[in-house]
């Protein structure tokens, strides 16, 4: 039975239905390929290594994020970022992180299933996260392109802004998804 | 009814819109814009509420949020809310109010006989009174605790949405009077973020209350268009019926938006009010400030109000409270009240404390033929629940006493004045230092402490024109330091400039009788503090004012004192002969106006109260009955009962279950930390008590944590994955902590490590099988057929794939079973706990919980960190000697373990207890004696840690930790109960009930 | 609440840090050539300023670094803030 085939996969919001329109959408991006990379961001070797396995160095400016493609590098510390791939590449990335940066030493831990991701956009998007992320969300100070670690109503989260509408993806812990999925639905009510 | 008060025009109020409300069962109708108090007053209701301790009957004294009489019960049910300030209720259809602190009625109220009885209890009655016979205070704090408090909570659940919002800006500026209107339309030009928030549900401040004119426009016009410009602007946010309520740390500031508290019930999804946190890089106080009244005899009377909020509600509200009216003062701003009353058909008479006032103001006065009493003070108020009239006298040429005949005079309405407090408030809260004002008499802003500017009348601006002039060069310069750069400073509006007299201050306007004698002079109406009460205090040898103000409850109710402070200050003052900024200020603590829990709590209630984490295979063990415990955010299956079993019965049949055959658990909650890089040994041997560098790949190892201070901090097994590669686990409680201890070494002490760590907890799912049958069920599950001891020994680590699952397996043990940790990522953890669950079901696989691997551990003498330790527990006190690594060099706490503390013979050891009675369990926490007393006290020599009912034992069965007590074992001790029952007798073991040669794990 | 200025992230709310007491205790390198008392010295005494104090930080809800703060414990104005290693700078408070 079991022993053979491949074993299901679960998103755990795969039962959660959020608002889908105006003002507010929420949608999740579930599986997505996800490398912890830690390395020494001031040795040129690793950016290198990094930038011919990923299509791109890992942005070195706090809070910002590289894309290549369908690949995106996020800041998360001075030596530590999150390789963000199509969901099924991650095994891929990180087998091409690890001969890229063989010898050096960095950290390449493979975290897809650790977070998933929720998609929030729409006009009131900005509005819906505001109430209870302690970030400065205002177009000025963040804007597409930009990431960050911060708080979301009590939970960590990464929060990357991928569009002006505003679009955000929010990464969170898959064990705190559900009730940060609830708590953005309940906020966005206000503004149905 | 009619509203009488009500003048034929002019006025904010919307006359197209009656609406009726009730206020004390009768019915009354406003209009559209009205206050609850304008439209009380408009309908000639003065008396509205009885006073907190002698029950005297008040009226309407402000129009504003220092209203310290007009608190009324508003709405009724779920939504009531007690001592809610009617001058800054907005009308609504159907508003429902009632007067508080009276019975049984408004008019009739039994609690006045305190008014008669007022010599028996002066201030500090309570502390007087109460406070012997000690054993008698239960008592009394029950008759304290009914006299106390003015109106009633609710006793229903808030039925209401509230929420919380962030914000962050360059400009916050609060107050929209004519200096905040200025600020913000100077600042919000340079295009900087601009938060202009003001209480009131129409902005403008005192311009709304304002005649004459601004660039030749009346005020009202030019605020209209102020506010057109502003809400143009795509940066400024201008938030009304908003209260800027605390200023703390860093320019973080908090507000109270009162979405919907103006409408019946809010809209659906609708907060009610939404509380603001906002961090403002510069903020501008434009807060106004609030009128003080004259200390004179029964000056509490209904009909007796403030002037500038009798011109409020002539001017805004088209009301006009009394048709003959005296205006009392000692400054020149009441002038104008005296000038619009007369404008609007009133009989005015002015009583000025001051001896020949000149300026525009009075001539104007004088042209309008309003009589003028120079040097007078009115020493009698006639009539109880509405003022009929007063009596005035000449002062005498000290100004401290009255002279020469009494003159009466009829009237129905008071406006007094004693001058104005700028209102410091948030100011103050910034850390801000006051200084004395000798002109004004009262205190101003000194010396900003935050990135703040006070401006307009908070300042000590009184002037129209300067006002405006302040407002405009703060906005600009606030935006200039926030990094934006303003063209130029807006013009500054024109308007007729005046010059004010100067004003008098008279703390306590002679009566010509002795004080408290005759009538009362009250300074904090809210509390019921004369100034005889002052008096008393001082002669009872009170000096500071902030005793002063406990004594006496001065500036305690929940207004704060607004209306009272100084004045109180400056009698102190006078009394102490000392100069008032010697005597101190009282403290401005936030929230400025009293905030609703509703809105503190926002949607942290429910579920949103605190997050619940949830692991992979949560669905299934909803689905399959399991009851949960919380453990940290975590909810874990606690025990899964089967029909109407028992939660005792449960365990006892998972327990016996797994010792039998097999049982699995959902582990996933252990934290993991991925260790990588050359110095991961090295690192880890520092970290744990024992060594690391001679592990081998492949296998695990049980390590203990230790605080420098040589106490254990968190355990968990180990993994090397590759030869510079661990996997770490930690209890589930701290992992975070953990994590959070590794950094803190790695960043701040051995920066030269080259280690890396990254939490895995939650790529990884986690079903531990366990039982003689753990082998068979993992054995149906993967095509890896190297699973027995030889291939696959215990502490050590395989990865296969586990029923389609890439999966890392764990020979470890935490039950003394047989077990087999199964990781596979999170994803497939469902799948594979399903997929288990079906392979074991020949069996008969049962899913156990915290509360079975809680007994299967203590069994086996494991111990559970913060459980059967508490941070003051060495290795050694464990009885974990043998995972002490002293030969191999430093590591955390080590030399802890040499000071003589750590070192003592007679420390708390962890031993097992076995009650004389099988079936007693003892209480976890329950202290250890070794000689019982009838009573305490006894001495304690430890307590249970860990106390279960063993079903391999067929007894209870206990861990604790009991000083000296590994030479105790075989002793007999005694366990008291806190019900009072006999002791329980205890004989103390080793800590091990359960195969203690440890063959069961290793088969 | 403060407004800490992360050596990395720039200002963030204080509700994303966590302060970790005081700054400048190094670990000695020979534990056991010290007296008890040293030892107690390093584990557990501390100084409560009124005024200056060097503390440590993290922004354990950012990117997790550790840096350390001046603070005044007076007024809570926050003086300086430097990163792991560098020395402590001069502060008036």
């Amino acid at each position: 039975m079991a022993k053979s085939t491949q074993a299901a996969a679960h998103s755990p919001l795969a039962n959660r239905i959020g608002p889908d329109g105006n003002p507010v959408a929420l949608t999740e991006r579930a599986h997505l390929g996800k490398i912890n990379l830690r390395g020494d961001a001031g040795d040129k070797a690793f950016l290198d290594g990094v930038a011919r396995a990923a299509g791109v160095a890992p942005p070195v400016k706090a809070n910002t994020v590289a894309t290549a493609g369908t690949t995106a590098i996020l800041w998360l510390g001075p030596d530590e970022w999150l390789v963000v791939t199509p969901a099924g590449g991650q095994g891929a990335m990180e087998s091409s992180l690890t001969t890229a940066l063989a010898g050096q030493h960095v950290s390449i831990v493979d975290v897809t299933d650790a977070r998933t991701t929720i998609r929030i956009s729409g006009p009131r998007a900005r509005d819906t996260v505001a109430k209870a992320c302690p970030l400065d969300l205002h177009p000025r100070e963040f804007a597409a392109g930009q990431c960050a670690q911060t708080l979301l109503a009590k939970t960590d989260v990464l929060i990357h802004q991928v569009g002006d509408t505003p679009a955000y993806d929010l990464y969170v812990l898959c064990s705190f998804s559900r009730y940060l999925w609830d708590w953005l639905a309940d906020s966005a009510k206000e503004f149905a | 009814m009619t509203q009488k008060n009500r003048l034929a025009e002019g006025g904010r109020i919307d006359r197209a819109k009656p609406v009726s409300f009730r206020f004390d069962g009768a019915s009354y109708s406003g209009f559209e814009g009205d206050t609850l108090a304008s439209a009380l007053l408009a309908n000639n209701v003065h008396l509205v509420s009885r006073s907190f301790k002698y029950h005297r009957p008040r009226g309407i004294l402000t129009a504003g949020a220092e209203e310290p009489n007009a608190l009324v019960q508003l709405r009724q049910g779920a939504r009531t809310e007690p001592n809610m300030r009617a001058p800054q209720i907005e009308l609504f259809g159907g508003l429902v109010a009632e007067s508080q602190n009276r019975w049984p009625s408004l008019e009739f109220d039994i609690g006045a006989i305190n008014n008669r009885l007022s010599r028996l209890i002066p201030s500090g009655f309570y502390y007087k009174t109460f406070m012997w016979p000690a054993s008698l205070w239960m008592t009394y704090e029950r008759v304290i605790r009914n006299a106390a408090g003015l109106g009633r909570g609710p006793t229903e659940p808030d039925p209401d949405r509230y929420d919380h919002r962030n914000a962050w800006c360059d400009v916050l500026v609060a107050g929209a009077g004519p200096a905040g209107l200025m600020a913000a339309l100077a600042a919000g030009r340079s295009g900087a973020r601009v938060i202009v928030a003001d209480e009131q549900s129409e902005m403008g401040g005192s311009l709304l209350s304002d005649t004459g004119e601004i660039d030749g426009k009346p005020p009202a016009e030019w605020v209209a268009d102020a506010l057109a410009e502003l809400a143009a602007m795509p940066e400024v946010t201008v938030l009304p019926r908003t209260t800027v309520a605390g200023y703390y740390d860093h320019n973080f500031l908090t507000m109270l938006e009162r979405v919907a508290d103006h409408l019946p019930q809010p809209p659906q999804n609708t907060p009610r009010e939404r509380f603001w946190q906002v961090r403002a890089k510069q903020v501008v106080l434009a807060t106004g400030a609030i009128e003080r009244p004259l200390t004179f005899i029964d000056n509490d009377r209904p009909g007796v109000m403030l002037a500038g909020a009798v011109r409020s509600y002539a001017n805004r509200y088209a009301v006009l409270p009394g048709r003959k009216v005296v205006v009392f003062t000692n400054n020149d701003s009441a002038y104008h009240t005296a000038i619009d009353l007369a404008g609007a058909g009133a009989h005015v008479a002015i009583v000025d404390l001051r001896k020949a006032p000149r300026g525009a103001v009075i001539d104007a006065a004088r042209a309008a033929g309003i009589e003028i009493l120079d040097n007078h003070a009115i020493t009698a108020v006639h009539g109880a629940k509405r003022v009929t009239g007063i009596s005035v006298r000449n002062l005498d040429e000290s100004g401290r006493g009255v002279t020469g005949p009494t003159r009466s005079m009829a009237c129905d309405l008071v406006a007094m004045s004693g001058g104005w407090n700028p209102t410091v408030h948030l100011f103050s809260q910034s850390r801000g230092k006051l200084r004395f004002d000798d002109a004004l008499a009262a205190f101003v802003p000194d010396k900003s402490f935050a990135a703040e500017r006070s401006v307009g009348a908070c300042k000590g601006s009184m002037q129209l024109a300067e006002c405006l002039k302040d407002g405009a060069l703060a906005g600009a310069a606030a935006a200039r330091d926030a990094g934006f750069e303003a063209k130029k400073v807006p013009a500054i509006p024109k308007v007729a400039s005046g010059t004010e007299g100067a004003m008098l201050p008279v703390w306590v306007v002679p009566s010509g009788q002795k004080l408290g004698r005759g009538g009362k002079h009250f300074i904090d109406f809210q509390n019921d503090v004369t100034a005889a009460d002052l008096h008393l205090a001082h002669r009872e040898g009170y000096v500071s004012v902030e005793h002063l103000k406990r004594y006496t409850t001065t500036g305690m109710g929940t207004d704060q004192g607004k209306t009272s402070n100084v004045t109180a200050l400056a009698i102190l003052a006078e009394l102490q002969q000392a100069p008032i900024p010697a005597v101190g200020t009282t403290t401005f603590r936030p929230p400025y106006t009293p905030v609703t829990f509703g809105a503190i709590a926002g949607r942290n209630i429910g579920p949103f109260m605190d997050p619940a984490r949830l692991t992979a295979m949560h669905d299934w063990h909803v689905a399959h009955g399991a009851k949960f415990e919380d453990v940290g955010q975590w909810k874990r299956p606690w025990y899964y009962p089967k029909g109407n079993e028992s939660m005792h019965d449960a365990v006892n049949r998972e327990v016996l279950a797994t010792r039998s055959s097999v049982g699995m658990l959902d582990a996933s909650t252990l934290g993991k930390i991925d260790i990588q890089g050359p110095d991961s040994a090295r690192f880890l041997d520092m970290i744990y008590t024992n060594a690391w560098s001679k592990l081998p790949v492949g296998a695990c190892r049980y390590g203990l944590m230790l605080r420098e201070d040589g106490m254990v901090f968190d355990d968990g097994v180990t993994t090397r994955i590759a030869e510079n590669r661990f996997l770490m686990t930690t209890t589930t409680g701290g992992a975070a902590r953990v994590l959070g201890w590794l950094e803190e070494w790695l960043q701040t002490e051995w920066p030269e490590m080259k280690v890396y760590c990254t939490s895995v907890t939650e790529q990884w799912a986690t079903i531990a099988i366990n039982g003689p049958y753990a082998r068979h069920v993992l054995g149906a599950l993967t095509d890896d057929d190297k699973l027995g001891p030889k291939d696959f020994p215990f502490m050590t680590m395989r990865e296969m794939t586990v029923a389609g699952a890439p999966a890392r397996v764990y020979r470890i043990s935490f039950t003394g079973e047989l077990a087999f940790e199964v990781n596979v990522p999170r994803r497939h953890g469902h799948a594979v706990w399903e997929a288990v669950w079906q392979a074991g079901q020949k069996f008969g696989i049962t899913p156990y919980g915290t509360e079975t691997m809680h007994v299967l551990r203590a069994e086996k003498g494991f111990i559970i960190v913060g459980q059967d330790t508490d941070g003051t527990v060495t290795p050694m006190d464990l009885g974990l000697d043998w995972i002490v690594a002293r030969k191999k060099g430093d590591f955390i706490g080590r030399r802890s373990f040499a000071r003589p503390d750590t070192s003592r013979e007679d420390r708390k050891q962890l031993v097992g207890l076995l009650t004389e009675d099988p079936h007693a369990v003892l209480t976890e926490g329950a202290q250890i004696v070794q000689e019982t007393r009838p009573r305490p006290p006894m001495k304690m020599i430890g307590y249970v840690t860990s106390a279960y009912h063993s079903p391999v034992a067929g007894r209870s069965i206990a861990l604790a930790l009991v000083a000296r007590g590994r030479d105790r074992i075989g002793d007999t001790l005694w366990v008291p109960r806190l019900d009072g029952g006999q002791p329980i007798k205890v004989t103390v073991t080793e800590p091990v009930f359960y195969d203690k040669e440890g063959v069961r794990a290793r088969g | 609440m403060f407004l800490i200025d992360c050596p990395w992230c720039g200002p963030r709310q204080q509700t994303e840090f966590h302060c970790q007491g005081e700054a400048h205790i190094a670990r000695p390198k020979d534990p056991d050539a010290l007296s008890d008392e040293e030892w107690a010295n390093y584990v557990f005494n501390r100084t409560n300023p009124k005024g200056v104090h060097f503390e440590r930080w993290v922004h354990n809800h950012g990117c997790r670094r550790w840096f350390n703060v001046a603070r005044d414990t007076v007024t809570d104005r926050i003086l300086a803030i430097y990163r792991m290693g560098e020395k402590r700078p001069k502060v008036k408070s």
